[in-house]
């Protein structure tokens, strides 16, 4: 386990509306110098006496080590409950306590191989900062945005700057294609003979894309938007279905063996309609007649 | 400086603020944030015989002021937390007191077997027996609901567990008199005793309108929980101060945030205090609970930790 975490008290340094969403940058010094594309952090909110005690985690859009203000973090966030309104009515100069980076990040190839990176809503924000990292690496890099409609797709107009070609669907056709990644991802796969397809995004997007990416020959690493408490692999609360290199499955927890996975190792058959399933084959899995 | 040592049975430990059993995993993710051989105890999370992946998922809802979970006591199983985890704690120098539990009182025997007979048993201070948890041969039935189960998982560990490390029976909060099941498990020979354990509740998803959780069901904790903590600490405390219940050191638990809520569950009776829940807010929580508390120490002007414990009995105003 690496010790690259810090915990650190923020202050909000811009809170910026992009469509359906808020950019928030926090000044969170020791961050950004230890972070990679993929990872996230875990934000506090309500303040020192919050009664919402369970940190909030939000994918890292982009760090800067140091600065005017020194280093930044970026996140994106959708208001939903009282977590993410609190955070997105946040004005400068306002304090968020910071923990990260957490989790693992997304693994780059050795070779210069083409690469497809997948965003579903808010689920873009990461991959800018990997499309660079992985363009430095020599790798050829499309990127495919998705959203429900056009105020929920995020950062269009910089995919444009990062990548070497964008698509983008919406279910509504509001922009783009009308309709899923998933119905665009597998010509784009085969036009770029893509090798490996990054993903960012709800659930049952992930796994189509990793379905559509085995179909075409690519291997899918996707990251995941598991319920967590803490972030950091105390609680045991984000535990997900994922199949290890010796064939077992096993309940881990995606805060600190995830979030990003192979897709073809994620048990997709135990997750439906919100909960997953222990699968029956899963180490430790409960027994008839007790656990 | 306060002398903030404490005693639990015989065993002296540098201060009184642990980590609380599942809310701190087994050490290592804390240990980036600070040194786990700094708190006076390490907790683990509880472990049972096998591996267990635990329950489905959601596993966890928010409520206010706390949560509920259904982790579903997932876990590597003893064998493979005596050849990892106890080691690496050992380690650090972290003094442990180890979480155990079984699906009936013969699992629990064969789980301290195992744990004794581990290399690293050196560091362990304690074994907590973790007997809010269902009892397979009782229909599931919890172990410290019942005070004949209760008795039944003690004498067990304890007589698997060599002398001069204490033995403490964990107890729920959901049963009808607390006091009863103290009672019982002190007399079949725990050391001591912790409480807490969680309460169980159930949050309805007011958009789906089905229970939150994928097991229905989970355990409430949290500084909601708090007052629940030091009622129950206080019911046992008098019963010993009035001589009807033995007298035993208690580690109180549920809802410590700050070391002023610590000082709660201490001036109650507890000569130890875990942190569990306050730590998925704040990583720092068990060592920042410690500096906190010792401030409140000194600011009641008393030079030992010792002699706050239990000093609300005699603050009270008899009416
Ligand atoms: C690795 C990761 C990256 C994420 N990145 C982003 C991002 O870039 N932008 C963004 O808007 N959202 C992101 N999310 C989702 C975001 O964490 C949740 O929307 C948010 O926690 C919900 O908080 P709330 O107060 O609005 O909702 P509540 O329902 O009040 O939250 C209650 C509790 O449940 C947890 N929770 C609820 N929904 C989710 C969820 N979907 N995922 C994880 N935890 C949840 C919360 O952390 C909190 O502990 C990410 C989640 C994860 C796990
Ligand atoms: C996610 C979670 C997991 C827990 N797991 C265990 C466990 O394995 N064994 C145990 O004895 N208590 C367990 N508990 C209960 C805590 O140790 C503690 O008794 C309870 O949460 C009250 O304290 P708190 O309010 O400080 O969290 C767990 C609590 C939580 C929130
Ligand atoms: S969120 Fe707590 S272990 Fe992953």
């Amino acid at each position: 386990m690496s010790a690259g975490v810090v915990q650190v008290a923020g202050e909000v340094i811009a809170n910026r509306r992009v469509g359906a969403y808020h950019h928030l940058t926090l000044v969170a010094p020791g961050v950004a110098e230890l972070a990679h594309p993929g990872q996230f952090v875990a934000l506090a909110v309500g303040g020192p006496t919050s009664a919402n005690l369970l940190r909030r985690c939000f994918s890292i859009h982009k760090v800067k080590p140091s600065g005017t203000y020194g280093g930044t973090v970026d996140v994106v966030v959708a208001a939903h409950g009282p977590g993410t309104q609190w955070l997105t009515g946040l004005s400068a100069h306002d304090a968020v306590d910071v923990v990260g980076p957490l989790g693992r990040p997304f693994p780059l190839p050795a070779e210069p191989v083409a690469c497809v990176l997948v965003g579903g809503g808010y689920g873009s924000a990461p991959l800018f900062w990997l499309a660079e990292a992985l363009r430095e690496r020599g790798c050829h890099v499309e990127m495919v945005l998705g959203a429900a409609s056009e105020d929920r797709l995020f950062g269009v107009v910089e995919a444009r700057r990062s990548a070497d070609g964008v698509t983008v669907t919406t279910d509504d056709g509001s922009a783009g294609r009308r309709g899923w990644v998933s119905d665009v991802l597998g010509d784009v796969v085969d036009r770029t003979s893509a090798g490996v397809v990054y993903a960012c995004g709800p659930m049952g997007m992930l796994r189509s894309v990793t379905d559509v990416a085995r179909a075409h020959g690519a291997v899918a690493q996707v990251a995941v938007e598991e319920s967590m408490a803490c972030g950091v692999g105390v609680c045991m609360t984000c535990v997900m279905p994922v199949t290890g290199n010796d064939g077992v499955t096993r309940m881990v927890r995606s805060c600190v063996e995830g979030p990003v996975f192979r897709g073809d190792r994620v048990r997709w058959d135990a997750i439906e309609g919100g909960i997953t399933r222990v699968p029956d084959d899963a180490l430790g899995a409960p027994r008839p007649g007790g656990h | 400086m306060a002398d903030m040592t404490t005693v639990l049975a015989g065993v002296e430990l540098p201060n009184p603020v642990m980590t609380a059993s599942g809310c701190a995993a087994n050490g290592q993710e804390l240990h980036r944030f600070f040194p786990v051989s700094e708190l006076g105890a390490f907790v683990t999370k509880t472990v049972m015989k096998d591996p267990r992946s635990g329950r489905a998922t959601p596993r966890m809802a928010e409520t206010a002021s706390g949560m509920l979970n259904s982790i579903g006591l997932q876990g590597p199983g003893i064998d493979v937390f005596c050849e990892k985890d106890l080691p690496w704690l050992a380690e650090q120098g972290a003094r442990v007191l180890v979480s155990v539990a079984g699906n009936t009182a013969e699992e629990f025997g064969e789980v301290v077997q195992r744990l004794v007979a581990s290399p690293a048993w050196s560091c362990v201070v304690g074994v907590e027996a973790n007997i809010s948890c269902p009892n397979v041969a009782n229909r599931g039935l919890v172990f410290a609901c019942d005070p004949v189960s209760s008795e039944r998982v003690v004498q067990i560990v304890r007589t698997r567990v060599p002398d001069g490390v204490p033995v403490f029976a964990k107890l729920t909060p959901d049963v009808t008199d607390i006091v009863a099941i103290a009672d019982a498990a002190l007399r079949a020979g725990a050391d001591g005793l912790t409480m807490i354990n969680t309460l169980l509740g159930i949050v309805i998803d007011t958009d789906l309108l089905r229970p939150q959780l994928a097991g229905t069901t989970g355990g409430l904790s949290g500084p909601a929980v708090r007052p629940v903590a030091v009622r129950a600490i206080w019911q046992v405390v008098s019963a010993m101060r009035a001589g009807t219940v033995p007298t035993a050191p208690v580690i109180g638990v549920g809802g410590v945030r700050t070391g002023k809520d610590a000082l709660e569950l201490v001036a109650a009776g507890a000569c130890a205090v875990q942190v569990g829940t306050a730590t998925f807010n704040d990583p720092h929580a068990p060592r920042r609970v410690l500096t906190e508390l010792e401030a409140e120490v000194t600011r009641h002007g008393v030079t030992r930790f010792a002699d706050l414990v239990g000093i609300a009995h005699e603050r009270m105003v008899t009416l």
